[in-house]
């Protein structure tokens, strides 16, 4: 790689970050999600991973919030707030990863859909309209449950679910680039298929690519807590959905627990309004037109 | 809201659906060709949803008859007659074959829990989800509607960003956790508030006729709707918002309010018309899928509705309702978006010349 288009990137990512620092919400957004990532990261130092376990539980059950327990402990006596650091890790990798799958089924359909264009093309969309008007929740809902429990069960779940308005935003896009000049020059001095597609369309692309993913990923975790809720999830682990789930099972809500059931739930909404504010603000920085606004 | 994809790429996804189908339609036969051609999109997707019921329950989980008798001990004998009952020692092709002329026909098959048709099964719980799902729906798209102009119509300024930060932060509470809240605030009661509403069910059951028992449903419906609105309300309005904005350079309006016409009918009678069409689409659009989204809410509220019904099947789990309810639930996304289809030219006068 030449010192010139490393130049020219550094260029350009300051000149994101400026556009970026002028969205007072996206900033917010952002620096919501590395408090939430530092905490999830080193969650095994500050509450160890013996936090999950139900037989060394330090405190009896269901007792409300003391110093002892911030907030409380579950039905095993575990402590409420170890339980919810821990999860942070489940959610926010289920999260990252569906996200990233469903984003990368997308940009690959995209791409090769918009590149090729023809009666292929027209196929491939068809195929993504369909997926499009798919009750999605319902979907991953049947995945899950034909599929065995575990997390990469859920992951690909929301992942193959999720991935058609990606494609859709990525062909239109593609479609865009490829009617530039320098493809046909790329074209022209020989560069293939796989030449034009990997080193011409997808750089451009890839802006387009990262506002998606970003937004896709607080859709995953809502959507992850939601299969956990309903049981779907991986039972062997702690994720905020299951806390939920328990809560539900333990009665809290017919005993009127709240302090059992309300921070799960504060936890999902602002790691996901986290992500919808950052992703947002990428998108109307990369696209001022979309007036998303401030 | 649960569901799917967040709001500014609905909008544009729908804004491209919108436009297309306007290229294509020039007269009135090139209305009746638009229709056709959206209906025989339809049928096909119908068709889709119908295979793809079938090879995901028959081919994914290996062997179904194990599925369905999961974790529950069953002889070799039994096996091979629950195999027979459900046509499954026939070949593939064939059970295929039957299966898609018996859902054409109505029949979905018959549920393992409940030892009933599933099509009768659904047909008793549809009301209910409808009357839930009915009166969401008109309550959260009038109330995103209303707010998303306002917010457009004076963006940028503290009441726009207060509405915008209020919707976001709703639509990113997980819908069954609001539920729960709102039984533990509401139904069971907190502090010094009593209990208000019933904690779920959609009748008290004890046999009020007339205008009693309609008083009582509205009573039941109150925190499920609410609970709906709060999470979805937030689609329309950026939908509303983002397409409003689009039209706020147009010229006409400066021609509007040239003509000395004030602010408020420049609004009303000018811009949101034309701001409409886009989310019009979405709310059909939002039909279909908050039948499937009210899973969750339906849960938590025990409303004795499909998606109820839906979550009783998943936990046992009871395969022929899980798939029957499947192909209803996209068969309801692909009926709303037909809709939407259908209505679009007649609404868009630009269309249609």
């Amino acid at each position: 790689m030449t010192s010139l288009t490393w130049d020219r990137r550094k260029d350009s990512a300051t000149r994101f970050w400026r556009g970026y620092r002028t969205h007072r919400a996206g900033l917010y957004g952002l620096a919501g999600l590395a408090l939430i990532a530092l905490l999830a990261l080193a969650a095994p130092l500050i509450v160890g991973s013996d936090v999950q376990s139900v037989t060394e539980a330090p405190g009896t059950a269901l007792e409300p919030p003391s110093a002892e327990f911030p907030l409380g402990t579950d039905q095993f006596g575990r402590s409420l707030l170890g339980l919810l650091i821990w999860g942070a890790r489940i959610s926010l990798l289920v999260g990252l990863l569906a996200a990233a799958l469903s984003v990368a089924i997308g940009t690959l359909v995209g791409i090769i859909a918009g590149h090729y264009g023809g009666w292929f093309s027209t196929v491939v969309m068809r195929i993504t309209d369909w997926f499009l008007v798919m009750p999605t929740l319902v979907l991953a809902i049947v995945l899950a449950t034909v599929m065995s429990r575990s997390m990469w069960t859920v992951v690909l779940a929301i992942g193959v679910t999720s991935w058609p308005t990606t494609a859709r935003l990525v062909r239109a896009q593609t479609i865009a680039v490829e009617s530039r000049p320098y493809i046909e020059r790329a074209t022209a001095l020989g560069g293939g298929h796989r030449h034009v597609m990997t080193r011409h369309v997808l750089p451009n692309v890839m802006p387009l690519v990262l506002a998606q993913t970003t937004l896709g990923i607080s859709t995953a975790i809502l959507t992850e807590a939601t299969l956990a809720f309903l049981g779907l999830g991986d039972p062997t682990v702690v994720s905020w959905g299951g806390m939920l789930q328990d809560a539900r099972e333990a009665g809290a809500v017919s005993s009127g627990h709240w302090w059992y059931l309300a921070p799960p739930g504060i936890a999902i909404a602002l790691v996901a309004l986290a992500f919808t504010l950052c992703g947002r603000a990428v998108e109307s920085v990369l696209n001022p037109k979309l007036g998303v606004g401030r | 809201m649960t569901t799917a994809s967040t709001p500014a790429h609905v909008a544009r996804a729908d804004k491209a659906r919108a436009t297309d189908g306007a290229s294509r339609t020039g007269s009135s036969l090139g209305y009746l060709r638009h229709a056709a051609g959206k209906l025989g999109g339809a049928l096909v997707s119908l068709l889709a949803v119908l295979v793809t019921s079938f090879f995901l329950f028959r081919i994914i989980p290996g062997d179904p008859v194990k599925a369905m008798t999961h974790g529950v001990p069953t002889s070799a004998e039994q096996l091979a007659t629950l195999r027979r009952q459900f046509g499954l020692d026939l070949p593939l092709w064939q059970q295929f074959t039957d299966y898609c002329a018996k859902a054409l026909s109505g029949d979905l098959g018959t549920s393992f829990q409940f030892r009933a048709p599933v099509g009768d099964l659904i047909a008793e719980k549809l009301p209910a989800t409808l009357l839930l799902t009915g009166v969401a729906v008109v309550i959260y798209s009038a109330l995103g509607l209303w707010l998303g102009t306002r917010s457009a119509w004076r963006h940028g300024g503290l009441g726009d960003r207060l509405n915008t930060g209020i919707a976001l932060t709703l639509w990113s509470v997980p819908s069954f956790w609001l539920g729960l809240l709102l039984i533990i605030v509401f139904s069971v009661g907190m502090g010094p508030i009593p209990g208000l509403f019933p904690t779920g069910g959609m009748e008290s059951g004890t046999g009020e006729t007339g205008f009693a028992y309609v008083l009582d449903v509205a009573h039941h419906l109150v925190l499920p709707v609410v609970t709906l609105v709060a999470v979805g309300y937030a689609q329309t309005l950026l939908v509303m918002r983002s397409s409003l904005l689009d039209e706020m350079g147009g010229d006409y309006l400066t021609t509007a309010r040239a003509k000395g016409l004030r602010d408020d009918a420049v609004r009303r009678r000018h811009a949101v018309p034309n701001a409409l069409l886009p989310t019009v689409t979405m709310i059909f659009i939002n039909l279909g899928h908050v039948a499937a989204g009210s899973i969750l809410v339906e849960t938590v509220f025990s409303w004795p509705g499909l998606g109820g019904l839906f979550y009783q099947a998943l936990s046992v789990p009871d395969l022929p309702l899980v798939q029957g309810l499947f192909v209803v639930f996209a068969g309801a996304m692909i009926l709303m978006n037909l809709i939407a289809d259908l209505l679009y030219p007649l609404l868009d006068p630009r269309v249609g010349r």
